[in-house]
């Protein structure tokens, strides 16, 4: 198996890691980089536990390629929060109740995350589309979705 | 009493580490050292193991050990039974067949582990899966629940007769008297499928056994860590006190990750011993969909008698239970179903009997619900069925056949799940009932808006649905309350959580009865070396059980926190009170000791105290309900049909709820919200498909389509409290009463949208290609 070296940038930290070629970018942080908030609940672009931004775009982490990340930029759930302060969204998250198990809560948030960069104002509609690649077992969605409205509200 | 905490829409203690990705899963634990597990599984569903050669497994670099049964030796024993066996009565019969660690001689359904490989890496374990060479001779398999009893059919457990695991008739009255009286008699074949419980955590064991402590540590997804740590002490020759199971954040549960024990569960600590090195097991995806249980496979054959005005005379069902490859769980399944074929109605004479049947398929247990939604399926099928050919109103002949209010405690005079008589304690139905119409408008719909809408030839429907929920069932649960020299209070009991939000429900318990703030409460769950006693969070039975434990632990210590303060500030218990983490006097708020002050009092260092005094500021107190609480609910929808394409939109969905006293109607309704969404599932878009050699055909969530954010609808949640007399919260369960209604609500919506058609649903799951095809033949028998 061949190896290789990775530049990433990863909730504004540099890093260099050395992945061998079949590693997934999920397994990367995961087990190399000990992001281990970024969850696995299918390793097959099914479930949306493992979504993480990738240069901005919401990705499964499962199904990239850790070499295919070299120079970009990632931010994971563990950077959704300033140093003191939780993203609205996470507040919004807190204050509606969008979370139970919290198993697939670190995909639901990027997705919201981003959702709500490039639409600061989504419709039900859109925050329902936008959600549609996050499975959730435990919340119904009604919740999370209320969140991501009121997220909207306070950003 | 006005309550403060409890009943409060209180923010969940737990939410910031699950938001900032900070919440430790069993999948992220780390040990140095560690190795990782994979499995060889059976692609067959019903095959002799005739050979199996894993040496060139065992040479690849990094593989560490591969083990098949037969290297198990001695310590190669089927699981322990679950449940006690039913008490052996006349006409039962049970054969207990539990699940074996690895297979043996014969495989009994695909999935079925038959080696396991330990190595540096899962790529490596996972690589040397495939080195295994093993020889299995295909058997035919048994797949389909009446073929299985006939004759000759294929055995699952060679040493047995038949594939009947288990039989049991349950009777009230006179059945057959009743149905001589009857005006109408339905009778119907309705037969109920399988679905997963599809947890977004599949399941996973990280096991640690310290060669120089003797001490192993085990990381399990478990909804009962403490029945876990006893049976590895009993099954790995330990004292319990060297074995600590701690259930860390679960990424949901769901009924499935509380079989004891899955093969996995046993194997990865007992390797660990025998490797002296900590080994993590992940399930992948796909081994969730083989090797997790699964439920609700039933073919009912069932008959209803009826007067002429609608009540009920009468009700007789036949029906066969899939319980899959082995039946640690005994009866709890069926005996559920049992007790709820007669839903919320005054019933006075029912039979029924049950045939549990073995089949080359994945296990069979509790997946929320547990064989509830089925008789609830049963019963509401049959009553809409009864409404159309008597000529009266759905509503109408529900509310006539109600359990009136007064007649609680109800006995039903059959056994429920834990072989104790069947006692619905209390409740009053039609409020509830009526609340759901009046939420829907359902007069309003029916008369104004269904005959406009039809008219502009658009298919909508509604449905109404009363259910029962048997919730809080024992045997016990404890809790630990100490008030800290902090002033902050630590509570530790034995259940496992799994997204129920116990951290924030058992704190305000807490904070009613100590007056502290309920963020200032840490609530441990889950942990073994925390709380010693315990069985695990099932049946709708945590925020009840453990629940009223801690209610009563509390209650204690603030008596020790009544009788320590009244002697310092010199006033009678009677005028002091709790707020704000201070005792104080009532009328002079400035005269007051904080909590923790007392805490350090409590526990002095140095001087005397009075004989008989305990230390500190704690109590540890149980509960264990007389029988378990019985809670109560309507759902009601609106639904449009597309005709083209069969896809349903949900217009609107109500949910009234009466579980008793309400803790925290933010989780209350996040619970139901869950519950309503797999329920749409298990209605309309979830069934495992096994083919008749036992394949199932659609492991992966491409193929097994559980609701998305598109498909849910907005749920409105409505409460009515009648509190249980069984424990002091007055509490009820509510964990799976969302699930319980739905697919007898889609199906009695379908058939009101679809009015032009002579359509009658006898089946669930359904989903848009099956009412399609159910359509077809509706048309080619006219
Ligand atoms: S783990 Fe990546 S989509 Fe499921
Ligand atoms: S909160 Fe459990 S899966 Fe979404």
């Amino acid at each position: 198996m061949a190896f290789h070296k990775v530049n990433v940038t990863i909730n504004g930290e540099m890093e260099q890691v050395v992945v061998p070629s079949n590693m997934t970018l999920m397994r990367m942080l995961r087990e190399i980089l000990a992001f281990t908030g970024t969850k696995n609940g299918c390793s097959a672009g099914e479930c949306g536990a493992c979504t993480v931004l990738l240069n901005g775009e919401p990705v499964n982490s499962c199904m990239v390629l850790a070499v295919e990340c070299d120079g970009t930029e990632i931010i994971t759930v563990e950077g959704l929060a300033g140093d003191k302060q939780l993203d609205p969204i996470q507040e919004a998250m807190i204050q509606e109740g969008g979370v139970q198990c919290g198993f697939c809560t670190p995909g639901i948030l990027i997705s919201s995350y981003a959702l709500l960069k490039r639409n600061p104002n989504p419709s039900e509609d859109e925050i329902r589309e936008a959600l549609v690649g996050n499975l959730c077992r435990c919340t119904g969605y009604v919740r999370i979705i209320e969140s991501v409205k009121e997220a909207a509200k306070r950003s | 009493m006005t309550k403060k905490f409890i009943g409060k829409r209180v923010k969940r203690n737990e939410d910031p580490r699950l938001l900032t990705g900070q919440a430790l899963f069993v999948d992220d634990v780390e040990i140095p050292g560690m190795l990782h597990a994979a499995f060889l599984r059976s692609d067959y569903a019903h095959a002799r193991l005739l050979s199996i050669d894993v040496s060139a497994a065992r040479q690849r670099p990094g593989v560490v050990a591969v083990f098949t049964a037969e290297d198990m030796g001695e310590d190669w024993q089927p699981g322990p039974p679950l449940v006690s066996p039913p008490p052996t009565a006349k006409d039962v019969i049970f054969h207990s067949r539990r699940q074996v660690p690895l297979v043996k001689d014969k495989v009994r359904h695909a999935g079925e582990a038959i080696a396991v490989v330990i190595a540096e890496s899962r790529y490596i374990a996972e690589d040397a899966v495939e080195d295994i060479l093993v020889e299995l001779e295909p058997l035919e398999a048994v797949s389909d629940l009446e073929k299985s009893l006939q004759e000759g059919s294929t055995l699952v457990h060679d040493d047995l007769e038949s594939n009947l695991a288990a039989h049991l008739i349950q009777k009230k009255g006179d059945y057959e008297a009743a149905r001589e009286k009857a005006d109408l008699v339905i009778t119907r074949r309705i037969v109920t499928d399988r679905g997963a419980a599809a947890a977004m955590e599949n399941r996973g064991i990280v096991a640690h056994w310290d060669e120089k402590s003797q001490h192993l540590t085990v990381w399990d997804t478990t909804q009962a860590p403490i029945p876990i740590r006893n049976g590895l002490a009993a099954r790995l020759g330990l004292s319990a006190n060297q074995v600590r199971v701690i259930a860390p954040f679960v990424g949901g549960g769901f009924g499935p990750k509380m079989m004891m024990f899955y093969p996995e569960e046993m194997l990865i600590p007992w390797a660990s011993m025998k490797l002296s090195r900590p080994i993590k097991w992940i399930e992948d995806r796909r081994e969730n969909f083989y090797a997790t249980t699964q439920e609700r496979g039933q073919n009912h054959d069932v008959e209803l008698a009826l007067s002429r005005d609608g009540h009920i005379l009468g009700l007789k069902d036949v029906f066969l239970h899939d319980t899959g490859a082995y039946d640690p769980y005994g009866l709890t399944i069926p005996l559920n179903t049992q007790c709820h074929l007669m839903g919320p109605y005054d019933i006075e004479n029912f039979t029924s009997e049950v045939s549990v049947v073995f089949t080359n398929k994945t296990l069979v247990t509790p997946v929320r619900g547990a064989g509830r939604p089925q008789g609830i399926f049963i019963i509401e099928r049959l009553l809409d069925i009864a409404a159309k050919e008597l000529g009266i109103d759905q509503v109408e002949i529900r509310k006539r056949n109600l359990i009136p209010p007064e007649a609680f405690p109800y006995e039903h005079k059959i056994i429920d799940q834990a072989f104790a008589p069947l006692v619905l304690d209390s409740g009053n139905y039609w409020p509830v009932m009526k609340k759901a119409l009046d939420m829907i408008g359902y007069d309003q719909f029916v008369k104004e808006e269904q005959p406009r809408l039809r008219a502009e030839g658009k298919y909508v429907g509604i449905g109404i649905t009363p259910f029962i929920e048997s919730t809080g069932v024992g045997p016990y649960e404890g809790a630990r309350v100490t008030v800290e020299a902090s002033g902050k209070v630590f509570v530790a009991t034995g259940v496992g959580t799994q997204g129920q939000g116990h951290f924030t429900t058992f704190a305000q318990i807490v904070a009613e009865q100590l007056g502290v703030a309920v963020s200032d409460v840490r609530i441990v769950t889950g942990d073994t070396t925390e709380f010693h006693w315990g069985t695990g969070t099932f049946a709708s039975r945590g925020a009840v059980v453990a629940g009223n434990a801690i209610h009563a632990s509390a209650s204690i210590v603030r008596q020790k926190v009544l009788k320590l303060a009244c002697k310092i500030l010199e006033t009678p218990e009677e005028e002091l009170e709790l707020e704000c983490g201070l005792v104080r006097v009532a009328d002079t708020p400035h005269k007051s000791i904080s909590l923790g002050e007392l805490a350090l009092l409590a526990n002095p260092l140095r001087g005397a105290v009075e004989p008989g005094t305990e230390p500190g500021l704690e109590a540890t107190a149980y509960f264990g309900p007389q029988y378990g609480a019985t809670a109560f609910g309507t759902h009601a929808m609106i639904i449009e049909i597309d005709p083209e394409t069969m896809m349903i939109a949900i217009k609107r969905y109500i949910t009234v709820e009466d579980c008793g006293t309400v803790l925290n109607p933010l989780i209350l309704e996040g619970q139901i919200h869950g519950g309503v969404s797999m329920g749409i599932g298990n209605a309309y878009y979830e069934k495992l498909h096994f083919d008749e050699n036992g394949q199932l055909l659609n492991a992966s969530f491409a193929d097994y389509l559980i609701p998305s954010a598109t498909e849910m609808p907005r749920i409105e949640v409505g409460h009515v409290e009648t509190t249980s007399p069984l424990n002091e919260l007055g509490t009820k369960g509510v964990g799976e009463a969302g699930t319980i209604p739905v697919p007898a609500l889609f199906s009695q919506a379908i058939e009101n949208a679809l009015y032009n058609r002579e359509l009658e649903i006898l089946e669930t799951p359904l989903s848009p290609n099956r009412l399609f095809e159910l359509l077809v033949n509706e048309e080619k028998s006219r």
